[in-house]
C-alpha cells in the first residue's frame, strides 16, 4: 500500500517515546559537562547596589560566576524582538535593551542577576545561595492599563508610561463612531483576558559546547525553531559567526509558543562555555519555568458591538492594553495587533471595525505567543460580544451567529472574503459547521432539557463559539510589510538515496505534533513508495539547510508545501530518466503507484531503479545532472484560514459555584486532512488548554507585581477528570492556495474552546439575571459571588 | 558523606555510593543512564517521574536514592519483556495517546499500578486514577482510550479462559 | 530540585529512631512517607541536617483490630488504609477520606502518621480523625502517652507533639451499631489539598440521633471539631431541615483563613455546605 493520505497511520516516532528512549536536552550528557544555575531576581522591580559573589566562590565545586556586570563589559548584545510595531505618529517602537542577566536592576521577579557554574548540580545550586546581593527595591506594576497612568512606576526610562507602541487597524474610527450611532442596541463588555502560563511538561534546558580546536559552537536547546534561534544568536546577540554555530533542538517536551522564543539562556550557555572551554548546561526547574517561560494572553479591552433592530451586526469597536511583560519577547509586538486586531472580522460581516492597541511594558515576565497567540484573544471578544449580544437582545445565541456569518466562498470559483481588517480569508463555510455542531449537541432537546433542570433548582447551560484563525504564516512580503524582521518561508529538502530510501529534512520541528509520521505520508503517497522507507529529520541546523521553525499551526500548510515542491523537482527529474531508460518521450509517461509506465502499455519503470540510475549514470540523458537531491523554499500566497464552531454544556453547583463541564462539541475545519489521528489529538489538547484557560489557569500578581502561584500547587492545570471525553467531528473546505489544500489544527481548539465554556456558565447562570463581570477563570468563589449577585 | 545502596533495577541488581541528598529520580537518570523518567514540577504533582517501587507507582522526584535502598525498582525502559511491548505501551500507539512524548513514562507507570488494583476502569475510574499526572498535549481524551486498549488487551485472555 | 545537604539514618526500630532524635536534636527530622518533607527541602524551605528514616520500620505499618478499638500503625500508607476492609467497617469515611489524599503515587507514599504529625490545616486525617473520636498514640524518651484528636491539632502546622516524641498509632473505639458517616471536601483545585472538609460520624437509632460527632479541616488553622453541630442534632431527626439547621454555626468561633482560592466569607460557606453534605451522606 502506497497511499498513504487521510490515513489515521500510527506514529512512527512513538517507539522511542513509549519504551523511554526519547532524547530531550537534559538528557544529554557531554564529556567535561558544567552546570548551571542562575540566580534571578526575587523582586519584581528592584536597584542592585552591589553582588557579592566571594563566599560562594570558594565553595566546593564551583569553577566561576558571572554577573550582569561581566556580561555587560564582554560589550555582546541583549535579546532582540523580531517583529517592529511602531507608534501610530511614526514614532519608532520602543525596544530598550533585554540584556542576558542584568546589571543594573532587575524589571521583573526573575530576571537573571548572575550564573554558577559548577561541577555539578547541587554545587551550583549550593553556590547560589551564598551569593550576596543589595537590592534596592522599587515600586512595581503589574497591571497593563495601570502602567499607562501618570505616575505609574517606569519599567524603562526610556518609555514614557511604559507604553511601547500604539497602533490601529480596520475603518477609520469616526466611521466606526458613526455607524455606532445609528445602532438599534450596543452591547458591550470590559473585560481581562488573563495572563495564563504554557506550561509545556518538558521545562526548558540548554546545552552550550564551544570546542576551541575547531572554533565551533553548539546549541543543545528546548526550541521550536533551531535556525531562528540560531539567526538571533548570531546576529543580533553574540556575533559568532553562524556557519560555525550549530543549533539542535532534539525532542522537545511541548511547547504550545513558550519555545519559539530566542531566551537569555541560551545564549549565557554559550558565552560561558566559549570562556570555560567546557560545555555548559543548564535546565530550569518548575519554579523557574513559570516565572521565566514567556507568559500568553494579558489583554484588557473594551469591546462594543452595534447591531441594528434585527439583529444585523453594525460596527465593531476595540481598545485594548496588551502586556509585554517586562522585556520585548521574539514575537511580542506581532501579537496582540497582527495576529489579534486582524481576527476581529471573526465569521461576521461586520461593515465597519476599528481596534486600538496599546502595547504596554510591565514588571512582570515577557509575554508573548501563547497557543493560538492573539486569536483566542480576538475570539474570546468577539465570542462573549455574541452571546451577552443575543442574551440582551432575547435572541438565540445560534440564530444570531447564523445571521450574521459571511456566505460560504471556496476561494476558487468564488473569490477569497476581504475583512475589514487586511486580511483576505481563503475559503470557508461558515454555517455549515455550527449547522452541524448542533445537530451533534441536539439543540432543542438540550434546551427543554435546561428548562425542566432550571424548575428543578439546577443550572445548566450551553455556550456557543465559532472562530477564525489565520494560519500557517506566512507570505514573507506581507509580514515584512508588517513588521517582521525575517522571512516566513519554510524549507523542505528530500534526499533520494541510491538504493530508493528517502531522507527528508524540514525546517519546521515537531515537539508533539508527529511530523515524522504525518511529514512521511505525504512524501510516501506523493512518490508511491512504502512509508518505511521514508525518514523525516528535523531539529538540527547541521541537518536541515534552513527553517523557520513550528508555531502558528504552520508546520504542514507551509513546511508540508516546501517539501511537495521538492518532491515535484523529484518527479520531475525522474521522468526524464524513466524517459531515457524506457526510450520513450517524457510526456507519454505517467506517473503512478511509484513507478513511471509509458501510457497504454505495462512498459515501466520502478522509483528505486531510477533513484539507483540517477547515482549511478552509465546509461543516462543528456544534460541532465546526477543525483536525486532537491531543496526548495515555499513562501505562501496568503495565510490559511481555519475555522470551526464549539458547543459546551456545563453544569453549576448552586452551592458552590463549582463548574462541571459535562459535554464539549467540536466542529473544526482545517482544510484537508494529512492523518486524521493527530489531527483529532491536536484538536483534544488545543481544546484542553482552551478550556483550562476558561476554568483553571491564571497568573496571579500582587500588588508588588509578585507572581503568586509560580507552582502547581497552586497554578491549576487540568487533569484528566477535570475535563469529559470531547466529541469531535470536521468538514472539509481545501486551502486554495497551497497543494496540500491543508490549513493548520494546532492551534484551533484552543482558540474556540475559551468563550464556548464562559458563555455555557453565563447562560448557566441566567436565572440570576444578566451580568458581565464575570472574569476567567471562572473560579467556584467567583461563579458563587455572581449568583450571590 | 555518600551512602552505600543496593537495588534492583528492572531485574538488573545495582551497587553504587550516592549522597543523602540524591533524588532517586537523578539517580536512575544520572548515575544509571535512565533517562526514561522526567522531571516536570519540583512539587510532586506532575507525575512525570513516576516509576515502580516495589510494584507501587511512586514519583521518584519525591524519594530519595537513599530511601530506595533494598528495593525492587521498575522504571518505563523495564516495561518491555522479551522485546515485546507491553499492553499499555501498545496502548498508547494504537490510540494515539502521546504526543510530546514527555508526560508518557510516567503516565504509562501510573497506568500500571491504575490497571494493578483495577483492572478493567470505567472511564471516571481512568480520569480520576490518572489525577497525579498531568498531560498538556493530548487533553487526555486519547489517554483514557490507550488504558482502556490496555485493559481490554490484559483482560481478554482471562475471559477467554473463564469462558 | 536540589536540597541541602544532610545525614541520613534509618532507624531500625520505634525505640532506635527515639534514640536517634533525642542524640541529634532539633537539627533531626523524621522521615516517614517523605511527602510533605521533601517537597519543602527541595525548595529549601526546610533544611534539617539530619533524617531519620521510619519508613521502613515494620512494627509502625499495620491496620489491626484491637479490642474494641480499630488501630492503625502510623506507618500505614494513605493507600493501605483506602483499602483496608477492617478501616471499612469501622468508618466508611476511613478509606472514602484516605482515597481523597493527593494522587495514587502519594498515597502509595505517604503515611497517615506522617500527615498528623505534619498537620496542615488543609491536610484531611485530622477532621476524620476527630469526627471519629480516635487517639493519638506518642512515644518519647519518657515513655508513652495518648491524646485525644480533638486536642492533638494545636495550630498552623502545630500539635501537641513533644521534642522527641514519635507518633506510633492511631486508635479509633469501634462505633455503636447504627453509627455510619462520610468524608467530603472540597478540593483547592491546583494541589488538591481540602479548601474544606467535612467529616461526619452519626448514629442513629430510634429515628433520632443519638451521636453525632463532626470534623473540619481546612476552614481554620487548625482542624477542630463542629460542637455547635453536634450539640445542635442529638437528639433530632436525621431531617434536611434539622441538618441544614445544625450547619448554620459552623465555624462560628473559628478563625476563618483566606487565600487567593477562597476568601473567608466563601470558605465559612464552604464549610457549611461541606458539612451538610457530610451529614446527609451519614445519615440519607
Amino acid at each position: 500500500m502506497t497511499n498513504y493520505i487521510g490515513k489515521a497511520v500510527k506514529r512512527v516516532e512513538d517507539k522511542r517515546f513509549l519504551t523511554g528512549k526519547g532524547r530531550y536536552t537534559d538528557d544529554i550528557v557531554l564529556p567535561g559537562m558544567l552546570y548551571a544555575y542562575i540566580v534571578r531576581s526575587p523582586y519584581a522591580h528592584a536597584k542592585i547596589n552591589n553582588i557579592d559573589t566571594s563566599r560562594a566562590e570558594n565553595m566546593d565545586g564551583v569553577v566561576k560566576i558571572y554577573t550582569g556586570k561581566d556580561i555587560a563589559e564582554s560589550g555582546i548584545n541583549g535579546i532582540p524582538t523580531g517583529w517592529q510595531v511602531n507608534f501610530k505618529n511614526g514614532d519608532t517602537m520602543k525596544e530598550p535593551p533585554h540584556p542576558l542577566l542584568v546589571a543594573d536592576k532587575a524589571r521583573y521577579m526573575g530576571d537573571g542577576v548572575a550564573v554558577v557554574i559548577a561541577e555539578s548540580r547541587e554545587e551550583a545550586r549550593d553556590a547560589a545561595d551564598e551569593i550576596d546581593i543589595d537590592w534596592e527595591e522599587l515600586p512595581a506594576v503589574a497591571n497593563a492599563k495601570k502602567a499607562t497612568e501618570d505616575g505609574a512606576p517606569l519599567v524603562h526610562d526610556e518609555a514614557p508610561n511604559n507604553k511601547c507602541f500604539d497602533w490601529e487597524l480596520g475603518n477609520p474610527k469616526e466611521e466606526v463612531d458613526k455607524a455606532m450611532k445609528q445602532a438599534h442596541h450596543i452591547t458591550t463588555l470590559e473585560f481581562t483576558n488573563q495572563r495564563v502560563i504554557p506550561n509545556a511538561m518538558e521545562t526548558r534546558a540548554a546545552i552550550g559546547q564551544y570546542e576551541e580546536a575547531t572554533g565551533k559552537y553548539t546549541l543543545y536547546t528546548t526550541s521550536q525553531n533551531p535556525h531562528l534561534t540560531r539567526l538571533l544568536l548570531c546576529a543580533f546577540v553574540l556575533g559568532i559567526p553562524e556557519h560555525r554555530v550549530r543549533v539542535v533542538a532534539p525532542d522537545v517536551g511541548g511547547g504550545f509558543g513558550s519555545k519559539i522564543f530566542h531566551y537569555a539562556e541560551e545564549a549565557l550557555m554559550i558565552w560561558c562555555s566559549e570562556r570555560l572551554k567546557r560545555p555548559v548546561k543548564w535546565t530550569s526547574d518548575r519554579s523557574e519555568a513559570f516565572m521565566t517561560d514567556a507568559h500568553g494572553r494579558d489583554h484588557i479591552s473594551k469591546a462594543e458591538m452595534g447591531f441594528d433592530k434585527e439583529g444585523n451586526v453594525l460596527a465593531l469597536r476595540v481598545k485594548t492594553h496588551a502586556n509585554l511583560g517586562a522585556y520585548l519577547s521574539t514575537f511580542a509586538p506581532c501579537v496582540p495587533t497582527w495576529l489579534h486586531g486582524t481576527l476581529l472580522q471573526g465569521l461576521y460581516v461586520t461593515p465597519k471595525i476599528n481596534v486600538d492597541v496599546t502595547g504596554v511594558f510591565t514588571n512582570t515576565v515577557m509575554v508573548d505567543a501563547y497557543r493560538g497567540a492573539g486569536r483566542p484573544e480576538a475570539t474570546y471578544l468577539l465570542e462573549r460580544l455574541m452571546d451577552t449580544a443575543a442574551l440582551e437582545m432575547d435572541m438565540d445565541p445560534a440564530e444570531l451567529r447564523l445571521k450574521n456569518f459571511i456566505p460560504p466562498f471556496d476561494g476558487v470559483e468564488q473569490p477569497g472574503y476581504q475583512t475589514q481588517v487586511a486580511l483576505q480569508y481563503d475559503s470557508g463555510n461558515y454555517h455549515a459547521v455550527l449547522k452541524r455542531a448542533l445537530e451533534m449537541v441536539g439543540y432543542e432537546k438540550f434546551r427543554k432539557e435546561q428548562a425542566q433542570a432550571r424548575k428543578e433548582g439546577k443550572l445548566l447551560g450551553i455556550g456557543f463559539s465559532t472562530y477564525i484563525e489565520a494560519c500557517g504564516i506566512a507570505p514573507s512580503a506581507v509580514v515584512g510589510a508588517l513588521g517582521a524582521r525575517a522571512g516566513l518561508y519554510e524549507v523542505g529538502q528530500v534526499r533520494v538515496q541510491p538504493t530508493g530510501k528517502v531522507s527528508v529534512f524540514t525546517g519546521a520541528h515537531s515537539h508533539g505534533q508527529g511530523h515524522e509520521t504525518t511529514f512521511a505520508q505525504v512524501v510516501a503517497d506523493r512518490l508511491g513508495i512504502p512509508l518505511d522507507d521514508v525518514e523525516i529529520i528535523h531539529g538540527d541546523s547541521d541537518s536541515v539547510a534552513f527553517g523557520m521553525g513550528t508555531y502558528g499551526s504552520r508546520s504542514l500548510a507551509v513546511g508540508g508545501s516546501a517539501i511537495v515542491k521538492s518532491l515535484d523537482k523529484i518527479i520531475e527529474k525522474g521522468a526524464k530518466i524513466a524517459a531515457h531508460k524506457l526510450e520513450a518521450a517524457e510526456e507519454d509517461l505517467e506517473f503512478a503507484e511509484g513507478k513511471w509506465t509509458v501510457k497504454g502499455t505495462d512498459k515501466s519503470i520502478a522509483f528505486g531503479d531510477v533513484a539507483l540510475t540517477a547515482y549511478v549514470p552509465h546509461d543516462y540523458p543528456e544534460g541532465v545532472e546526477p543525483g536525486m537531491d532537491f531543496s526548495s523554499f515555499y513562501d505562501p500566497a496568503n495565510f490559511t484560514y481555519p475555522y470551526g464552531a464549539h458547543v459546551a454544556i456545563v453544569e453549576v453547583d448552586k452551592d458552590t459555584g463549582y463548574t462541571k463541564l459535562k459535554r464539549f462539541i467540536a466542529v473544526d475545519d482545517v482544510g484537508n486532512v494529512i492523518n486524521p489521528m493527530i489531527v483529532d489529538g491536536q484538536i483534544h489538547g488545543g481544546l484542553a488548554q482552551g478550556i483550562g484557560q476558561a476554568l483553571f489557569e491564571g497568573a496571579m500578581y500582587d500588588e508588588d507585581a509578585q507572581l503568586i502561584n509560580g507552582s502547581y500547587m497552586d497554578y491549576t492545570m487540568p487533569r484528566a477528570d477535570d475535563l469529559p471525553s470531547f466529541e469531535i467531528d470536521r468538514t472539509v473546505t481545501p486551502c486554495p492556495h497551497n497543494p496540500l489544500g491543508v490549513k493548520g489544527a494546532g492551534e484551533a481548539g484552543c482558540i474556540g474552546s475559551t468563550p464556548a465554556v464562559v458563555n455555557a456558565v453565563m447562560d448557566a447562570l441566567r436565572p440570576f439575571g444578566i451580568k458581565k463581570d464575570l472574569e476567567m477563570p471562572l473560579t467556584p468563589e467567583r461563579v458563587w459571588r455572581h449568583m450571590q449577585g | 558523606m555518600p551512602t552505600k545502596i543496593t537495588m534492583t533495577v528492572n531485574g538488573q541488581s545495582v551497587t553504587k555510593d550516592v549522597d543523602a541528598r540524591t533524588l532517586l529520580v537523578h539517580f536512575l537518570r544520572d548515575n544509571l543512564q535512565l533517562t526514561g523518567t522526567h522531571v516536570g514540577c519540583d512539587t510532586s504533582n506532575c507525575g512525570a517521574c513516576t516509576i515502580l517501587v516495589d510494584g507501587h507507582a511512586v514519583k521518584s522526584c519525591t524519594m530519595l536514592a537513599v530511601q530506595a535502598d533494598g528495593s525492587e525498582v521498575t522504571t518505563i525502559e523495564g516495561l518491555s519483556q522479551n522485546g515485546e511491548m507491553h499492553p499499555l505501551q501498545e496502548g498508547f500507539r494504537e490510540e494515539h495517546g502521546l504526543q510530546c512524548g514527555f508526560c508518557t513514562p510516567g503516565m504509562i507507570m501510573a497506568a500500571v499500578d491504575l490497571l494493578d488494583r483495577n483492572p478493567d476502569p470505567s472511564e471516571q475510574e481512568i480520569r480520576e486514577g490518572l489525577e497525579g499526572n498531568f498531560c498538556r498535549c493530548t487533553g487526555y481524551h486519547n489517554i483514557v482510550r490507550s488504558i482502556q486498549y490496555a485493559a481490554k488487551k490484559i483482560n481478554e485472555p482471562k475471559k477467554a479462559v473463564a469462558s | 530540585m536540589v536540597t541541602n545537604k544532610f545525614d541520613y539514618i534509618r532507624a531500625e526500630s520505634v525505640d532506635d529512631a527515639i534514640t536517634l532524635m533525642v542524640k541529634h536534636g532539633m537539627d533531626a527530622k523524621l522521615l516517614a512517607g517523605g511527602h510533605s518533607l521533601i517537597p519543602a527541602m527541595k525548595l529549601r524551605l526546610n533544611a534539617p541536617g539530619i533524617l531519620i528514616d521510619i519508613r521502613k520500620i515494620q512494627e509502625l505499618r499495620y491496620i489491626k483490630k484491637d479490642g474494641n478499638k480499630l488501630v492503625i500503625g502510623a506507618g500505614a500508607t494513605h493507600h493501605d488504609v483506602a483499602t483496608s476492609e477492617l478501616a471499612h467497617q469501622t468508618y466508611s469515611m476511613l478509606p472514602e477520606a484516605a482515597d481523597l489524599i493527593g494522587d495514587q503515587q502519594v498515597r502509595n507514599m505517604g503515611t497517615i502518621g506522617g500527615s498528623l504529625a505534619h498537620a496542615d490545616p488543609a491536610a484531611d486525617w485530622p477532621g476524620v480523625m476527630i469526627a471519629a473520636g480516635a487517639s493519638v498514640h506518642l512515644k518519647g524518651p519518657d515513655g508513652e502517652r495518648s491524646v485525644p484528636a480533638e486536642d492533638f491539632f494545636t495550630g498552623f502546622y502545630m500539635t501537641d507533639l513533644q521534642e522527641n516524641e514519635l507518633l506510633t498509632a492511631i486508635s479509633i473505639p469501634l462505633p455503636p451499631e447504627g453509627t455510619r458517616s462520610s468524608y467530603q471536601k472540597f478540593m483547592q483545585p491546583a494541589s488538591r489539598f481540602a479548601i474544606v472538609g467535612a467529616a461526619a460520624a452519626v448514629t442513629v437509632k430510634g429515628g433520632k440521633i443519638e451521636r453525632v460527632k463532626v470534623g473540619i479541616n481546612g476552614l481554620a488553622d487548625a482542624a477542630f471539631a463542629a460542637g455547635n453541630i453536634e450539640k445542635a442534632l442529638v437528639g433530632k431527626e436525621p431531617t434536611e431541615a434539622n441538618i441544614d439547621a445544625a450547619v448554620e454555626s459552623t465555624g462560628a468561633d473559628a478563625m476563618v483563613m483566606a487565600d487567593h482560592f477562597a476568601s473567608e466569607e466563601y470558605r465559612l460557606h464552604l464549610a457549611k455546605v461541606y458539612a451538610k453534605r457530610a451529614l446527609m451522606a451519614a445519615t440519607q
